[in-house]
């Protein structure tokens, strides 16, 4: 009787979990919350042991060894034995953007046209996508979500991942425009399946591109001269030049979509002639020329970590150990992971190759954390348990970097203690119980 | 002397019309019967590389040799041409050209992977079913002389070319002709002399074949076919593709393979039904000499040597591929390598971008240790011999067609330049102008305005001296008649130029000129006598530094392949996988390519010693699930086609196999792609780096087969709608058990045939052999077995039932994300599962898939494994086993195993590999960390006792290929530095892109220079 009680228990929370529909966002964190006896991975490459984080009303208060804990109305949760980290945070994903690429009604990635900077991927962002709670479950809690596209797509914004609507999602609104540069590369010769030599395509795209990049600059050539008319009449507004004011003004950032040394250099133009805060996205060359973009600040979003080598002649670990090149030469650079088939979930694990080929663990954390969030310009309210900071905090019972240990038992948005809960895991729950699997 | 040669001048310069004339055609004026007879006297004769006559004569009539010889009777009604100094050549033989053959329209189409299907062929008439058979292709018919292009072979030396339409996989036959501007009716030598195939299906429009592999299923099919329709079988009617196909088989068999590895799957192919094709190579057969030597077969030769690139942006040379520039410097050692091998070629020149290539390039050979001997024999003797034409061509003999050069030196020399061309007997000039050598000393005098006199010194280079009491410097031209001669007096600003003009007549000269002043006066110039020649010094090939010849031909390539070696691996913690574990602070001895000890302290016994202390051991990993190292994936053309091979068309230099050897992969079972239901024969192979296909097979192996479902087969992601059945789940279903049906069918058809065959006196039943349900029969009868993509679980369930229906089982579910969901169903049909650790949500069929599924589904008692499908993760596949530590808490061991010894099992190769146990194949793993930890890094990747991969040895190839990149990069500098050097003559840095092949299940990129082949096809780029 007492075994079909408890049988009875388990179907009932198997059902009341059936959908992810029923895995709610969590209410504003009031009051005090310490997060006691904790091993911090601070974000900024220190380590806190038996660490304290006080928060209050959604902000770090206080982080340190030392920090008595009142008794009386405090949440209190006891993470001994546990790892401590900044929430993760994705650096240039399509999160929310596209549920199943597959599936175009699904797919709000991509906009008509060349020159869009004012599409603003924020006004599709779905909150309900599957795949927002599975990166959560992995320490995901934010993410720089990016339109695609050609040229330039339009502005990301950041979000964090706990929200009912885009609007209470919206953590860093418009915080960029983003420019895909076409390819530099001359097309390919022959050499195709069949073994051929000596097939040369005709039409030029490397001059293609450059006409393209062309009409970028132009674009900001006139929006520039247009925004330094202060004194528009009302009857011409171009909306296509608003969009950008916020380059000119240093409020929004440039992200630049390139791969190989020339584009990247071609990049610096854009800090050169408008002045703009220029961060390159992809740079799966940017080892090459590390010295010039720390000589123009200019930082780095590596695309895809868990990559092939962009050439066949390159080293076998090239991508994996492009992140130590950079962190040599005092590039400032992010780990992204941008995959359509893991959806975004490998995170942790492209910044622990990283740590396996030449960077410390810390580095490889702060170049998903603390590194990505000076890059996406928010780095004063997140990227690091740092006090005054909001409580991003993910619990980990092992090293979040290593699939092998990485299981995440807690974590915090604005101090929300979020659920964890996501459709996969309810699936799995559903066929433990046909199976009868504990 | 003299004067005779400038008599015989004239006819030779304004004679260009025909000697011959068809009975059967009608007269337009005079009738003007001529027999054409010349006789050549005085010239070098190079007969062929063997016999070269002295001062000998040369007589033809009527378009033939009808004497030559030292000592001959010259007839009395032959024009005499006196040939002191000049050589005579035969004139060479093009044995692979199209010329006069009309080029086919291409039309597009082949299959695409999101365009429709063309499922029948488009050709009308009682013709065989598939479009790129084109048998009834006659060159003779569809010949038409061409003489802008003849004119521009014979200025190369040619005289005989063979010429068929290069389109399709069988091409019909060639013809022989010559490349006279006679009629055509004169011109051909042999109207039916080849057949000709092709691995390319040309302008056809029909999808299948698709695949590199499906051309070779096509031909083998073909063959059986053939070969049954000799019994006239009454289903059939009448096949004219099949007909002709059987009555070429007599001819000489020519194969375009244009490429190293295809030249091998041709001759394989050929192998399989007695046919030894002439191969037609891409020019890079250097590369592998020893197994090209090994096909026994006779070879075609393009002179496409690449051009070299221009090296002066090191941001394009960055992309820029060493195997590329290691193919720049040794394309033109090819011949040469050829010869040296002792390998029978011709060579050719098709494939040159610009015809006028061929003689500089041929040159280029000479000079890269190609014999002149060897070079004329590839241009008369051999091809003249692989057609049963040398009776009439290819060297010069009494009888034979009077078909020759006659040259100002050594055919094969720098400065040798060709007079004429004489074909089937008719003169075509080519250089006529340089007939007539001018240089030497003359009796030079003016009259007129003060008489002077000079000794007048003609050299090379229109150069003339003056010599009287000082030498006066000017210049000449001639061109056989007239003169033009001038010299000059003082220098600079002050220097004065006398002008002269005139005509030769035999060795007197005579004619006016002018002096500085304007004033007129006539001058004689007479020949005293010859300059004495020098020697041609640019035949002496200055020592080039080369590059060696590595293996693979590829970045990581080596010069010798690694060898197999004793090795002991001190003190490791070693995963097993076998009952004993995990052993911590173990020896591991591997010997003859075996493991063949375990233990504690064991004796090194002569074996290179590996310090293993604080590393971990592990058996190889094996990848269930891969589409590395093959040059064609996906034979799409229709849904059923069990009779293609990956393992026909292995690509042993794809540098994946190295990438992952650097990720610890070992073996890879490498499938057919997703396109259709019933896919190719899977290849499972071992990575061995720098082997040829058949060194890279796991031998011994269980075959398989692939199998797909769901969205990928019913063609989803086609925008322009779908012809093709299936569309729907419910179709795949049928597809397959129609397939089946089919196969037992076709199993009774045999079981009774051969009872009926067995009968005394019984009329044979024939009963055509279907290599697509071969292999379907195969299945049923359990040897061989099916890895079957699959994701939702309706489907699995439906092909489950399929199977059990015809007695049979799915060995492996591929991809399988929803076999969670059906895990009970599957134990009890006793199929093994590979999967992903954590793809999901990129396609409708995927929404459902779970990381927990691999931990669910051993859970129920399934042997489950991981897969790559993904050349990239393939290299971290213990990362995605250990993934299932967190998602469903497995063990590490158990976690392990997904990647080892559970793939073993479900490819039935456990007995071999997949854990370490003393008589298993040393194919072993060192890590510098725990293999499930993301921060485990192979140090050692050893396949049969063979390193294939170090850490160490890396840095080392690394170094070695930047040197050698470096090398390259600065000669091709140089050669541009080089005077004379052409800017026609280079080309732009190319990047090296590389094709990959994928299951079409794609979403993520490789990389910038990754071309996805199913794009590819859309392009229709490698068609």
């Amino acid at each position: 009787m007492k075994k079909l009680f408890i049988l009875f228990l388990s179907v009932a929370a198997v059902i009341k979990l059936s959908a992810q529909a029923n895995v709610y966002p969590a209410p504003e964190q009031k009051g005090l919350l310490y997060i006691t006896h904790a091993t911090i991975h601070v974000g900024n490459g220190t380590v806190i042991q038996d660490g304290t984080i006080r928060i209050n009303n959604g902000k770090i208060e206080e982080v340190g060894t030392a920090l008595p804990v009142p008794n009386g109305n405090v949440q209190v949760l006891d993470v001994k034995g546990k790892q401590v980290y900044p929430g993760l945070i994705q650096s240039s994903v399509e999160l929310g953007l596209v549920e199943v690429s597959s599936v175009r009604a699904s797919s709000d990635v991509n906009e008509i046209g060349t020159i869009n900077p004012n599409v603003r991927s924020i006004v599709a962002y779905n909150t309900d996508s599957k795949v927002i709670n599975t990166l959560r479950n992995n320490g995901i809690l934010l993410a720089n979500v990016v339109p695609g596209g050609s040229l330039i797509t339009g502005s990301s914004t950041v979000v964090q991942l706990d929200a009912w609507n885009w609007e209470d999602a919206a953590y860093k609104m418009d915080n960029g425009i983003h420019f895909d540069m076409p390819s530099l590369l001359a097309r390919r010769g022959g050499r195709g399946g069949f073994g051929r030599f000596g097939q040369q395509a005709s039409g030029d795209p490397v001059e293609r591109a450059m006409t393209q990049i062309n009409e970028v600059k132009d674009f900001f050539r006139e929006a520039k001269a247009y925004l330094a008319e202060t004194d528009h009449p009302h009857e011409n507004t171009n909306l296509k030049f608003e969009a950008v004011r916020g380059l000119f003004e240093k409020k929004q950032k440039l992200f630049i979509h390139c791969d190989i040394v020339k584009q990247m250099l071609i990049a610096v133009d854009f800090v050169k002639e408008f002045g703009f805060d220029v961060v390159i996205v992809g740079g799966s060359d940017s080892w090459m020329i590390a010295d010039l973009l720390k000589q123009n600040n200019i930082p780095v979003i590596l695309n895809q970590m868990h990559s092939l080598p962009t050439m066949m002649d390159d080293d076998v670990d090239q991508p994996y150990k492009t992140p130590s090149l950079l962190q040599k030469a005092g590039v400032l650079f992010a780990i992204n992971d941008q995959d359509d088939q893991f959806r975004g979930r490998n995170l942790a694990f492209n910044a622990g190759t990283a740590a396996a080929y030449g960077l410390s663990k810390e580095e490889a954390l702060s170049a998903i954390t603390l590194n990505a969030a000076k890059i996406l310009g928010i780095d004063k309210m997140t990227g690091s348990i740092e006090k005054g900071k909001d409580a991003n905090i993910v619990v980990c019972d092992g090293d979040i970097l290593d699939m092998r240990s990485q299981i995440i038992t807690d974590a915090f948005i604005q101090g929300r203690k979020i659920s964890l809960d996501d459709k996969q895991k309810q699936l799995y729950e559903r066929y433990k119980y046909k199976y009868g699997i504990q | 002397m003299r004067k005779l040669k400038v008599g015989v001048l004239c006819c030779m310069l304004l004679i260009t019309h025909t000697i011959q004339a068809q009975v059967t055609f009608p007269v337009n004026g005079v009738a003007e019967p001529k027999d054409g007879c010349y006789a050549f006297i005085h010239a070098r004769i190079v007969q062929s590389s063997l016999a070269t006559l002295d001062d000998a004569t040369m007589v033809i009539r009527k378009g033939k040799i009808t004497a030559i010889g030292k000592d001959i009777a010259i007839p009395k009604d032959a024009v005499q041409v006196d040939c002191k100094g000049k050589f005579i050549y035969p004139s060479f033989i093009d044995i692979y050209t199209a010329y006069g053959i009309p080029t086919p329209q291409r039309q597009g189409g082949g299959f695409n992977f999101f365009g429709p299907s063309q499922l029948n062929s488009n050709q009308k008439g009682a013709y065989g079913w598939n479009q790129a058979l084109k048998t009834d292709v006659e060159a003779a018919r569809i010949f038409v002389a061409d003489e802008g292009k003849a004119k521009q072979m014979r200025d190369l030396g040619f005289g005989t070319v063979l010429t068929h339409q290069q389109d399709g996989i069988a091409r019909g036959t060639g013809a022989v002709v010559t490349l006279s501007s006679e009629k055509e009716n004169l011109t051909m030598v042999k109207e039916k002399a080849s057949a000709h195939y092709s691995f390319s299906k040309g302008t056809s429009t029909q999808s299948y074949p698709s695949s590199l592999m499906g051309s070779i299923a096509l031909l083998r099919q073909t063959f059986l076919d053939a070969q049954w329709y000799k019994s006239n079988p009454a289903a059939e009617g009448v096949n004219l593709s099949l007909q002709y196909f059987n009555e070429q088989q007599g001819l000489p068999q020519i194969f375009e393979a244009n490429d190293k590895w295809n030249d091998l799957r041709a001759d394989k192919v050929g192998d399989e039904f007695g046919v030894q094709y002439i191969i037609k190579g891409g020019g890079n057969e250097y590369q592998r000499i020893p197994e090209i030597k090994a096909t026994g077969a006779s070879y075609i030769i393009p002179l496409n040597f690449p051009a070299a690139m221009d090296v002066d942006d090191p941001n394009e040379v960055r992309f820029v591929g060493l195997d590329d520039l290691k193919h720049w410097e040794l394309a033109p050692t090819n011949p040469g390598a050829l010869e040296k091998a002792g390998i029978n070629f011709c060579l050719t020149t098709a494939d040159l971008s610009n015809m006028s290539e061929f003689t500089a390039n041929l040159r280029k050979a000479i000079d890269n240790g190609l014999s002149e001997n060897a070079a004329l024999d590839a241009l008369t003797k051999n091809p003249a011999n692989l057609l049963g034409i040398y009776d009439l061509v290819g060297s010069l003999e009494a009888g034979k067609l009077a078909n020759f050069v006659i040259t100002s030196g050594p055919i094969f020399n720098t400065k040798t330049t060709i007079f004429y061309n004489w074909v089937q007997g008719n003169q075509y000039p080519v250089k006529p102008a340089n007939w007539y050598d001018a240089k030497g000393t003359y009796q030079f005098a003016m009259q007129g305005n003060g008489n002077k006199s000079f000794q007048m010194e003609l050299k090379d280079g229109g150069v003339a001296s003056f010599i009287a009491k000082d030498t006066l410097t000017g210049k000449y031209t001639y061109d056989g008649k007239l003169v033009k001669l001038s010299f000059t007096e003082g220098r600079g600003p002050r220097a004065m130029e006398t002008t002269m003009s005139g005509v030769a007549n035999g060795e007197k000269w005579s004619g006016t000129g002018a002096d500085p002043g304007g004033n007129l006066f006539t001058w004689t110039a007479l020949f005293e006598k010859a300059l004495q020649e020098k020697s041609d010094s640019s035949r002496s090939p200055k020592p080039q530094e080369l590059g060696k010849v590595t293996y693979p031909f590829l970045a990581y390539g080596e010069e010798k392949m690694p060898e197999q070696e004793n090795i002991l691996i001190r003190n490791a913690t070693v995963w097993t996988n076998e009952k004993e574990g995990i052993m911590e602070h173990t020896d591991v001895f591997l010997k003859n390519g075996k493991i063949a000890a375990i233990g504690k302290n064991l004796p090194e016994a002569g074996a290179r010693v590996i310090d293993g202390t604080g590393k971990h051991l592990t058996p190889g990993i094996i990848d269930e699930h891969s589409h590395i190292a093959a040059a064609s994936i996906n034979e799409g053309g229709q849904s059923v086609t069990s009779e293609v091979r990956i393992g026909d068309n292995l690509n042993p230099e794809d540098i994946n196999i190295y990438r992952q050897l650097s990720g610890g992969v070992t073996t890879s079972h490498i499938l057919h792609g997703s396109a259709n239901t019933i896919g190719g024969q899977t290849q499972l192979i071992k990575l061995r780096w720098g082997a040829d296909a058949e060194g890279l097979k796991f031998k011994g192996a269980d075959p398989f087969i692939k199998f797909a479902l769901g969205e990928n087969v019913k063609r989803s992601a086609s925008t322009q709608g779908n012809p093709r059945f299936p569309d729907t789940r419910m179709g795949v279903e049928q597809v397959l058990t129609d397939a089946f049906q089919r196969a037992t069918d076709y199993q009774n058809q045999w079981k009774a045939a051969e009872a009926n065959n067995k009968k005394k006196g019984a009329t044979p039943v024939v009963v055509r052999r279907d290599l697509e349900l071969d292999a379907l029969v195969e299945i049923m009868n359990k040897q061989r077995f099916i890895t079957c993509h699959s994701y939702v679980q309706s489907e699995i369930t439906a092909t489950m039932r399929v199977a059990e229906r015809f007695g049979f089982r799915i060995n492996t579910f591929t991809h399988i994300l929803e076999g969670y969901k059906v895990a009970d169903k599957m134990k009890k049909h006793g199929a093994n599962a590979s999967t992903f650790s954590d793809w999901w949500e990129y396609k409708m069929e995927v929404v459902d898939a779970i990381p927990y599924n691999a931990a669910l589904m051993s859970k129920v008692g399934l042997n489950v494994a991981v897969n790559s499908d993904d050349a990239e993760m393939a290299r971290r596949l213990n990362q995605e086993a250990a993934k299932s530590v967190k998602y469903g808490g497995m063990r590490e061991e158990d976690a392990f195993k997904m990647v080892t010894l559970n793939p073993a099992k479900m490819l039935h190769v456990d007995d071999r590999v997949g854990s370490i146990k003393v008589g298993k194949d040393a194919d072993v793993v060192l890590w510098n960390d725990d293999p499930l930890s993301i921060y485990a890094v192979p140090q050692y990747t050893i396949i049969d006792g063979t390193i294939y991969y170090s850490v160490e040895h890396d840095l080392q190839l690394r170094k070695k290929d930047q040197e050698e990149k470096a090398r390259l990069v600065a000669k091709m500098a140089a050669a541009k530095r080089t005077p004379g050097a052409a800017a026609g003559g280079f080309q732009r840095a190319r990047p090296r892109y590389e094709v990959m092949h994928t299951c079409s299940e794609h979403e993520h990129d490789h990389g910038l220079l990754i071309i996805n082949a199913d794009d590819e096809l859309e392009t229709g780029d490698n068609q």
